[in-house]
């Protein structure tokens, strides 16, 4: 069965989602957005948030209205990325390397605020995962760290990363390499590959609500104009 | 000024840029995008306070990048909730509000202004972030309608009432002009914002492009991009503004 990395990714996500109830996702989040539908189209009774949907947002209180849920408790999982992601969890959004970026967002907020914590970061490199950020933008306890190549989950007890899964495609070591910071690992297992019935749904009813939002997404992984 | 997404005032930023405004404060509610790095390109700007400054999907805020990594503003960085939370307590009139979270974050390191302090209601330890309260000198934004009563029209982008609501005076382009007053109208009235808060009016149509208005028109994604392209350096940024802002443009 040959599948894209967005496909696995999502895959992942889905199954890192659960058995939440209400989910919000961020602007220009494509994988976390399509794990998020596939999780519904296999019939889980998942609300899910779109933030900055460009037609029929979920709400009418303006941009507060998210964090005023997350304040009292309305959102279980929610998802943070970072120009920087350092071994104790900490994400950096502001800046790295003299380089400036736009900023830390509601991430200072959200992060311990939340529940469930997931980190995305497609790009797995020692340049985004270091061993520390050049700055705090937020702090908290994440659910799992989940790049391109890997998926990690927290420690919370002993603050650290532990290696779960090393995506198909990819080695152990090659994790390694590419990773700035120290992590723990047992046995290294590989990332389940997505099943027949999980593709079918993307490429079908996902991949078709996942274009009104990111047509350009939608192009790239499932060919749809 | 509200985000992107949330009818900027495009007309008056440019207006601004023609009038070569200095030394504006600009606050993002709670983040800003192509409005600020217009202004910060054009040299308008002395400081920025906001959670981020970005393009969305165009990307990077090049004009402001650049303005801060050569120290050309200052740049107070916050995180959205802790501007909605300065602007409510100014609504309600009271001189801070807690605000949960954000401990851990070298945020609060930077604001001298913010104070983390024992929760008073809590028998245990319960530290929490204390934010003041946030007085604009401008609220600036644009609205679908105005009607001869003054109000205007802003649905459901509520931050733009928590910003009327706060700001000393309020200034407001609009798209077009309705008969009558819209708050007798029990399906508009909602999406009103009241003429309590309004301090002008002014007339722009298609104000808010290349940013979008919901139902009327969307963002031009294609002049966003060249935009987005051309404000790479400073030299392309200023090509952008001869074209598209210095000479008015019809759209």
């Amino acid at each position: 069965m040959t599948f894209k990395s967005e496909e696995l990714l999502a895959c992942v996500i889905a199954r890192l989602i659960g058995g939440a109830k209400h989910v919000a996702v961020g602007a220009a989040s494509p994988i976390p957005a399509t794990g998020c539908l596939l999780l519904k189209a296999q019939g889980a009774p998942l609300r899910v948030s779109f933030l900055h949907k460009r037609k029929g947002n979920p709400f009418t209180e303006g941009s507060r209205e998210l964090f005023d849920l997350a304040g009292q408790g309305r959102i279980d999982v929610f998802f943070l990325g970072g120009a920087q992601i350092d071994g104790a969890a900490n994400i950096n959004l502001v800046r790295a390397e003299g380089r400036r970026f736009p900023g830390s967002f509601g991430s200072a907020f959200m992060y311990p605020v939340v529940p469930r914590t997931i980190l995305f970061r497609e790009e797995h490199s020692r340049r985004t995962l270091v061993p520390k950020v050049e700055f705090v933008s937020a702090a908290g306890n994440p659910q799992a760290l989940l790049t391109g190549k890997a998926l990690f989950a927290w420690q919370k007890d002993r603050r650290r990363f532990r290696l779960e899964s090393v995506h198909p495609g990819h080695t152990a070591e090659e994790v390694r390499n590419d990773t700035g910071f120290d992590f723990d690992f047992q046995e290294i297992n590989t990332t389940k590959e997505p099943s027949e019935q999980e593709l079918a749904l993307l490429r079908g009813p996902v991949a078709q609500a996942i274009q009104a939002d990111y047509p350009d997404f939608a192009k790239r992984v499932w060919g749809l104009n | 000024m509200p985000p992107d997404y949330s009818m900027p005032a495009m007309e008056v930023v440019r207006e601004l840029i023609r009038r070569k405004a200095k030394n504006l404060r600009l606050l993002g509610v709670p983040v800003l995008g192509m409005c600020a790095d217009l202004l910060i390109g054009a040299g308008c700007v002395a400081e920025v306070e906001s959670s981020a400054v970005s393009l969305g999907e165009a990307g990077l805020a090049p004009r402001f990048s650049e303005a801060v990594e050569k120290n050309l503003i200052k740049m107070r960085d916050a995180t959205c909730p802790a501007i909605h939370t300065a602007l409510q307590a100014t609504e309600k009139g009271v001189p801070f509000m807690p605000l949960r979270g954000v401990l851990g974050s070298d945020l609060i390191a930077g604001r001298k202004d913010w104070k983390v302090l024992q929760n008073p209601f809590s028998p245990g330890e319960d530290p929490i972030l204390f934010i003041p309260a946030i007085t604009p000198d401008v609220a600036l934004f644009h609205a679908r309608w105005a009607d001869e009563a003054g109000n205007v029209w802003i649905g459901r982008r509520k931050e733009l009432a928590t910003i009327a609501h706060a700001s000393r005076l309020t200034f407001v382009s609009f798209e077009e002009q309705k008969t009558g007053n819209m708050l007798e109208d029990e399906l508009l009235a909602p999406g009103v914002l009241s003429a309590t808060y309004v301090s002008a009016v002014a007339q722009a149509r298609n104000g808010a492009w290349p940013l979008g208005i919901a139902d009327l028109y969307g963002i031009d994604d294609a002049h966003l991009a060249l935009y987005a392209k051309a404000a790479k350096t400073q030299a392309g940024f200023d090509r952008y503004l001869d074209d598209f802002v210095l000479k008015s443009v019809a759209v």
